[in-house]
């Protein structure tokens, strides 16, 4: 770095930089750090206790494996829609454009009631599912719908700029080497993408193991089927059970912080493979 | 997510000569598959809640609106943000300025720190302020000599909004501002203009969209937080209720129709959100047309 750091061209560095850490502490670091403090004052035998049961494990299980499948899915068809989106025409494009980020604006409580809505019994999609047997409302198969939902966004943005930026010199070169279209798009177009699809991904489950308005209404809440970490979290504050929510709500900040790190790291690697202009 | 406004469509990435786009029934069949799911997904709950809402009737409708609990949760919404978006985008424009335009060290260490509350489920993001300032936590007992209210009160639920929000303006700015350089600033000041000024005169113009985005989104966030605002505001009907705790109540009341008219309000919101958007987006194409 040149020069000294009392040498700044520009105006406002000890204030702004000064503030901003200030601020972040008063908000969110000396927050986030009760919950250290708090669980750091049970023994190591309660803790282990509290985070390990069979209801909190199948919290866990619940949580974690509906967002992954809800992640996944969001994959799939978030990444086809980015797809459709920067690389053909149709009417209502800029429409549906906007249309995605719809579950980014709106709130979680009412995506909560009106996906409940649609899919309990005597709901639109859920009374035709009713007679095949299919019961989506008040089982983890809602709660993951509920998290495709949510997690739609995070795909589409995630891969969309990345997808426009793409040259079309490289897929030129494959045509001329004879590569049809899907051989083309699963060795040129997709490991291009790759890491935008990946931080998408994370991004979306990230958000699904931590997602509380929307799931609540559509997941029963029953425990040990349908009980989801957050809701156990929020239970147990109900009982005035504040180390066992804390230590509960410890172990889910783990998991996000790692997932928010890898999710960086990843962000970093993409921005290095683009040319910047 | 950096720059949400800067994944705009450009024209380019879709004029495809024919060698290198799939055949038209092949685009047909995407197009058809990804238009069908984001209806199932995405327009169905959005149409769902103005069905319902409106189910039995529109006198129905009204006279949800129109409900004092209601109103005042409203007006409870509206304070908090009132409150927690004009601190948070002084953070956010206090956060870009001294992230963009300044390098040292630990500065991609204070980017990961600012986004973390978007990687904090909402829930703890209440239970932290309960854990602080309730009854049992540990500034509990200091607040009650001086009978101060913080949890289960309005402070608690600003607290807990801010929170929530408090990466959105910042992380929109960011990117942006990065994008943006040093060089105008530096001109500037060797032209001799001084911190407020160049601030106001030079900085601001050019950002001035993606700032107005960002306050949308903080807004749609704030006043359509759930999860932290729950476990904060004690759900004290008529004091502490905030609109979409007063949706929660209103549906596991079995009262169907009232919570999706309450609903579509929020639903409204995030359309102007989304709307506002897309117009800034607009606006930023049109500036980039006409700077390249």
């Amino acid at each position: 770095m040149k020069g000294s750091a009392n040498r700044r061209v520009l105006p406002g560095f000890g204030l702004s930089l000064g503030y901003t850490i200030f601020y972040l502490c008063v908000i969110v670091l000396i927050p986030l750090s009760g919950v250290l403090v708090k669980t750091a004052g049970m023994g190591w035998a309660d803790f282990w206790h509290t985070i390990w049961n069979a209801r909190v494990i199948a919290a866990y299980k619940i949580s974690f494996l509906t967002a992954l499948a809800a992640a996944g899915i969001n994959a799939v068809f978030g990444l086809l829609v980015a797809w459709v989106l920067v690389r053909y025409k149709f009417p209502g494009k800029s429409f549906i454009d906007s249309l995605v980020d719809l579950p980014f604006a709106l709130p979680t409580a009412v995506a909560g009631v009106s996906l409940t809505a649609i899919y309990a019994q005597n709901g639109w999609i859920g009374s035709k599912l009713e007679p095949l047997g299919i019961k989506v409302a008040y089982t983890p198969l809602g709660i993951t719908i509920a998290l495709i939902f949510i997690g739609l966004p995070f795909v589409v943005r995630t891969v969309q700029p990345v997808l426009q930026d793409l040259e079309k010199d490289t897929e030129e070169a494959a045509v001329m080497l004879g590569a049809h279209r899907f051989r083309t798009f699963r060795k040129i177009v997709l490991p291009e993408i790759a890491p935008a699809l990946l931080t998408g991904f994370a991004l979306a489950f990230a958000r699904g193991i931590g997602e509380y308005g929307s799931v609540v209404f559509i997941s029963g809440n029953m425990p040990m089927k349908t009980e989801i970490a957050p809701l156990l979290i929020m239970t147990k504050l109900e009982q005035y059970d504040y180390a066992g929510a804390t230590a509960i709500a410890l172990v889910m900040l783990v998991i996000s912080f790692i997932a928010l790190l890898i999710i960086n790291l990843l962000q970093a690697r993409i921005n290095k493979r683009t040319i910047s202009a | 997510m950096a720059g949400a406004v800067t994944a705009h469509l450009s024209e380019e990435a879709s004029v495809r000569p024919r060698h290198i786009n799939e055949s038209v029934p092949v685009r047909i069949a995407l197009i058809t598959v990804a238009l069908a799911f984001l209806a199932l997904v995405v327009i169905l709950p959005l149409v769902t809640v103005f069905v319902e809402g409106l189910k039995k009737g529109w006198d129905v409708y009204i006279a949800a609106l129109r409900d004092p609990d209601a109103v005042s949760a409203l007006k409870l919404t509206l304070i908090v943000s009132l409150i927690a978006i004009p601190l948070n985008t002084f953070f956010g424009v206090m956060a870009a300025w001294a992230i963009t335009k300044f390098k040292f060290r630990g500065r991609n260490v204070l980017i990961t720190l600012i986004d973390l509350p978007f990687a904090v489920s909402p829930v703890i993001s209440g239970l932290i302020f309960v854990l602080m300032f309730g009854a049992q936590g540990f500034l509990g007992p200091w607040l009650d000599e001086r009978g101060i209210q913080i949890v289960f009160a309005l402070p608690g639920i600003v607290l807990a909004t801010i929170f929530v929000t408090f990466p959105f303006v910042a992380r929109e700015l960011i990117p942006l501002m990065e994008s943006q350089g040093v060089q105008e600033e530096e001109a500037a000041v060797v032209l001799g203009a001084k911190g407020l000024k160049l601030f106001w005169y030079v900085t601001l113009p050019n950002i001035k969209w993606g700032l107005l985005y960002g306050i949308i989104l903080c807004n749609a966030r704030a006043m359509g937080e759930f999860g932290a605002v729950s476990v904060v505001s004690g759900h004290i009907r008529g004091e502490t209720n905030t609109l979409p705790l007063h949706i929660e109540i209103l549906y596991n009341e079995y009262q169907f129709s009232a919570s999706f008219a309450v609903s579509s309000l929020l639903v409204m919101l995030a359309i102007l959100t989304l709307a506002v958007k897309k117009f800034v987006e607009w606006r930023g194409s049109k500036w980039q047309s006409k700077s390249s």
